[in-house]
């Protein structure tokens, strides 16, 4: 790889050791990611009734496989990365466009890759993608032309084109996820603030025809959020329970194993999405402000890591795997809380899912891959110099 | 050249940092919410946690004992051994069937039930798989227990009348709960599935008494309903014992000495004090099959019955009291002053009133009868004599004040009023105007006329106790209730009067010309006194008068005569009053005599007994041989139907 020269004022970094790169490795964000996880394991262990089985055990392990390529991750060369941006956004949306088809001729849900040891997923790995693709276009993109409403046509295209298949599975929490990380993307690569003024007014606008596009179940959804107590015991009736188990942990909660909605099996799906209210009922808002508190510093390294990086590459990748990591957060407590409706959004880390733990564990090693080559300047095309 | 790069640079920083504030307050809205959920909100939710967590289950408390007065059960809970399955813990449920045939045999039925409850309820439901097991057949099953996973033996109460069929129509029955009684009652108990519910008899009226108050316990139950642990348990109130006024082995005898009969009823009372000692009606019907659940064939056969034997008689049944009604009439002259006892009428076996030709039973006449001769023997013309004199109104006003014509008061459900006719009645009912033929024919207890035997036991008691206005009642005393009443108020008859229609009912049983001296007692101090009746069911026509009265063993039986007697023993010193009544029995005399004499024997017998006797079991009782009764002195010939 030929050197590449920056500013007079830096010392030109082109090649890095292992033990460079090792040395260089945010240790501090894999602490917390091993203590989130940990978290996980914990709450999975209660969530069993105070088993191994059948997920604490299954999470641990997962977790240990995703470690090792979140770490493999971070030590490939960010030049790589950026080479590779596209073919790998290609992909998934082939693998995405494929398993849509798969399912419509299958009549069936499944929407995932049978991989054996685990269910592959295309629409998380296309969380990752879009935002290596859209950090690739904003990295390339002259500075002067971010301002043209034309540059903005193809990153909306890539955005548009996963949504949409997103959509069709249909999957209404994703999309929007990719949606909302896009446009803190689009914020940081310096879209100019009337684009996001006028996107919003459109999008309100919209409100009304989306509401026709929605399938019955997911308009059930937003009317069950919007009043739960009408129809207790069935849609409400999730959303209820949580509430109750939320709130029944107080201040201090009711004790490891000790959560009566979790152990007794009033919460539903509490291994997955509903996972942060066992942690609520049995360690009350205490436990609950440790694990968000964990969460805002993992959110605040991704930022300092953003903000460090020495390309807009870099800068934009962090942002974007950040963005992601605070949507899963956010919107995960807002909806166990029942803040907004009920969207299968699970909670990083710590809700048991294979696809998802694999995900996030590979935008954490982006992360700190460019973490690890902050001082690294890049070309347009991580190719030529700049 | 324009550092692009650092303003991008810079522009991302100033970007990046507006964003992590908005993230941040994205967050700290996140922890509002958290607080007011956990802290703000956090007591009601611990409480609704509380509420999802805890199942209170009601626990059905023992249904209050039935008692005779002298502390015997006539309705008692007995064990109920049912046979329970959990499908969960059980291998194979075919299987286990099979294994669990060789304890039980399991009927269609129940098999039937078990399946459907088995595909609708949850694995770990215990369901019913066989009910009143008997004893032999739970003790053989819980030693197994060990080998039989999933299986128990719940062991639950259920009614229980030791003598079913002589207390049916006192006592009546409980069945399960149907959708008017929960309307009607909200108490949480009565949606236990196992808790029976009075439907009858003093069950009915006493409900509230004898159904106690539910227990209840707390489990921990999760989502499913599946329950984890016990967590409180609070104890219920058993419901209250009730003693009755009834003697068990009395009411026992009176049951089995009327099924000598086809039908009929007969009632026991204290004339002092009120309190019935025996109230049967026959046929009756078999309690405990109620309360386990009667099919519904069974029912209807029950109900379509032409001796209706789910009907009590003994307060429900209406007959005209023909002559045992006579004793009113003389009282209401005497007490009128229009004559004395010694006041003579000659009986030429009819009496003319306007057109009318009223005749005697007797058709060649009883010759001159004063009072006494007249109650004796019976004779309707003296009664045809006096009734013209007194007048409708003056005896339907001694009717009532003996207790005919309105219900008597009982605490019983069930009673009817009878009736007692005068002017004003019939110009209300009829809108015609009373004929003075008609008096005569109410004089004789026919007509209008119309009482049960409970009435005419009550009205027997009334003239022999002194006039004193006892009210009949069963209930002797609830546990932390009531007791019965056995003081009653004067009816301000005259003592004279009253000791001449005693004297006259004494000489029906215990003088050779009296209608019941063949049925007399003979046993010294325990002679009865009484009054022979026969009502008429049908009329008899001129044609039939010339030609002869059609004897009534040649009629169909619904249309041959009753027979009644009422009584009282022992003469000297009244103590019991009984009316008996045979439905289409025949005459008084010949058929309803005989068994009230038995039946104020056997009162006398069991009190006269110094300490109190077992229970008479029923397969020694035998009945007496209509054959080989006493037959009727010449004098005391059966009694014609009156007209």
């Amino acid at each position: 790889m030929r050197a590449i020269f920056a500013g007079p004022e830096y010392a030109p970094r082109t090649e890095m050791g292992l033990f460079e790169k090792l040395m260089h490795l945010s240790w501090g964000l894999v602490l917390l990611v091993c203590l989130i996880a940990g978290a996980g394991v914990l709450l999975l262990y209660s969530a069993g009734g105070g088993n191994w089985d059948p997920w604490a055990a299954k999470h641990a392990v997962r977790f240990g496989i995703g470690f090792g390529a979140m770490i493999l991750v971070a030590l490939v060369d960010l030049r790589t990365l950026l080479r590779l941006a596209y073919p790998l956004y290609a992909l998934v949306l082939l693998l995405l466009v494929g398993v849509e088809i798969m399912g419509q001729l299958g009549k069936g849900a499944q929407r995932w890759i049978d991989l054996g040891f685990f269910q592959l997923q295309p629409s998380e790995l296309m969380k990752l993608t879009l935002v290596l693709a859209l950090a690739r276009y904003f990295h390339g993109l002259p500075p002067e032309q971010v301002v043209r409403p034309l540059s903005l046509i193809p990153p909306l295209v890539l955005i548009l084109l996963p949504v949409a298949l997103v959509l069709l599975q249909p999957n209404l929490g994703t999309a929007l996820l990719l949606l909302l990380a896009s446009a803190m993307l689009f914020w940081g690569g310096g879209v100019p603030g009337w684009v996001f003024a006028s996107a919003i007014a459109l999008g309100i606008a919209a409100v009304p025809v989306g509401w026709e596009f929605l399938h019955d179940y997911q308009r059930q959804r937003v009317l069950t959020f919007l009043n739960p107590e009408a129809d207790p015991l069935n849609t409400g009736y999730n959303i209820m329970q949580s509430k109750i188990a939320f709130g029944s942990g107080g201040l201090f909660g009711k004790g490891f194993l000790g959560g009566t909605q979790s152990q007794l099996a009033f919460l539903p799906e509490k291994h997955t999405d509903f996972i942060f209210v066992v942690l609520a009922e049995e360690f009350g808002l205490l436990g609950a402000l440790i694990l968000l508190g964990l969460y805002a510093l993992v959110i605040a390294s991704g930022f300092r890591i953003a903000l460090a990086s020495r390309s807009q590459f870099g800068r934009l990748l962090a942002l974007g795997i950040t963005a992601n990591l605070f949507l899963y957060v956010a919107v995960n407590i807002a909806m166990i809380t029942g803040l907004i409706p009920v969207v299968g959004i699970p909670l990083p880390l710590v809700s048991y899912g294979g696809t998802a733990m694999l995900t996030l564990l590979i935008g954490i090693g982006l992360l700190l891959c460019v973490a690890v080559h902050q001082d690294i300047r890049l070309s347009k095309s991580g190719l030529a110099e700049w | 050249m324009h550092d692009f790069e650092s303003d991008r640079q810079r522009l991302f920083s100033r970007r990046t940092l507006l964003l992590g504030g908005l993230q941040a307050s994205v967050f700290a809205g996140l922890i509002a919410r958290m607080y007011y959920l956990q802290i703000t909100e956090g007591t009601r939710f611990a409480t609704l946690a509380e509420e999802n967590r805890i199942s209170t289950q009601l626990v059905a408390p023992p249904r209050g004992i039935i008692f005779d007065r002298f502390g015997e059960r006539l309705a008692a809970n007995e064990q109920n051994f049912r046979l329970l399955l959990v499908p969960e813990q059980v291998g194979s449920v075919e299987e286990m069937l099979t294994r669990l045939n060789a304890f039980v045999t399991l009927t269609e039925a129940d098999l039937r039930r078990f399946r459907r409850d088995l595909r609708r309820k949850r694995p770990f439901h215990p369901l019913l798989l066989a009910d009143n097991l008997t004893w032999a057949q739970a003790a053989a099953l819980e030693v197994r227990l060990p080998e039989l996973p999933g299986v128990s033996i719940d062991v639950g109460l259920i009614r229980h009348y030791p003598e079913a069929i002589a207390t049916a129509h006192v006592l009546g029955y409980v069945g399960a709960v149907s959708e008017a009684d929960l309307k009607a009652d909200a108490d949480p108990l009565l949606s236990l599935p196992a808790v029976q519910i009075g439907k009858t008899g003093i069950e009915k009226l006493l409900e509230k008494e004898l159904r106690g108050r539910a227990g209840a316990v707390d489990q921990e139950v999760n989502a499913h309903g599946r329950v984890i642990r016990r967590v409180d348990e609070r104890a219920g109130t058993p419901g209250q014992n009730v003693t009755l006024t009834l003697d068990r082995a009395l009411q026992n005898y009176v049951q089995q000495r009327l099924m000598t009969e086809r039908s009929g009823a007969a009632v026991v009372m204290d004339v002092h004090t009120g309190a019935l000692y025996a109230l049967a009606s026959h046929p009756s019907f078999d309690a405990n099959a109620f309360s386990r659940g009667i099919g519904q064939e069974t029912y209807s056969e029950l109900l379509n019955d032409e001796t209706a034997p789910l009907n009590n008689k003994a307060l429900a049944g209406l007959y005209a009291p023909g002559s045992t009604f006579k004793m009113v009439v003389a009282l209401a002259a005497l007490e009128a002053g229009i004559i004395d006892a010694g006041h003579p009428v000659t009986c030429y076996g009819a009496m003319q009133l306007g057109n009318h030709k009223f005749h005697c039973w007797k058709r060649g006449g009883h010759g001159t009868l004063d009072m006494i001769g007249a109650i004796r023997e019976s004779c309707d013309v003296y009664f045809y004599d006096l009734a013209s004199k007194v007048g409708i109104d003056g005896i339907a006003a001694m009717a009532r004040r003996l207790g005919l014509g309105t219900a008597t008061g009982l605490d019983l459900p069930g009673e009817k009023a009878g009736l007692v006719p005068d002017r004003l009645w019939k110009e209300a009912n009829r809108g015609e105007n009373w004929q003075a033929g008609e008096t005569l024919i109410v004089s004789i207890g026919q007509g209008y006329m119309l009482a049960t035997p409970l009435q005419l036991a009550v009205m027997t008691a009334r003239l022999v106790n002194g006039g004193v206005g006892v009210v009949p009642h069963l209930v002797k005393q609830i546990e932390q209730g009531r007791r019965e009443q056995t003081e009653w108020p004067t009816l301000g008859l005259s003592e004279r009067h009253l000791a001449t229609v005693r004297r006259a009912m004494s000489s029906v049983c215990n003088d050779k010309r009296g209608t019941a001296f063949g049925s007399r007692i003979t046993d010294k101090g325990q002679e009865m006194g009484g009054k022979t009746g026969t009502s008429q069911v049908r009329r008899i026509s001129m044609a039939e008068r010339s030609t002869g009265v059609i004897s009534n063993e040649n009629r169909p039986w619904r249309n041959r005569d009753h027979a009644l007697f009422v009584g009282f023993a022992p003469v000297g010193d009244p103590r019991y009053a009984v009316a008996v009544i045979v439905e289409h029995g025949g005459g008084g005399s010949k058929v309803a005599a005989p068994i009230a004499r038995d039946i104020l024997l056997e009162a006398q017998r069991l009190n006269s007994a110094a300490t109190r006797r077992a229970p008479l079991p029923a397969a020694e009782f035998i009945p007496p041989n209509p054959a080989n009764r006493p037959q009727t002195s010449a004098a005391g010939a059966g009694e014609e139907p009156s007209d």
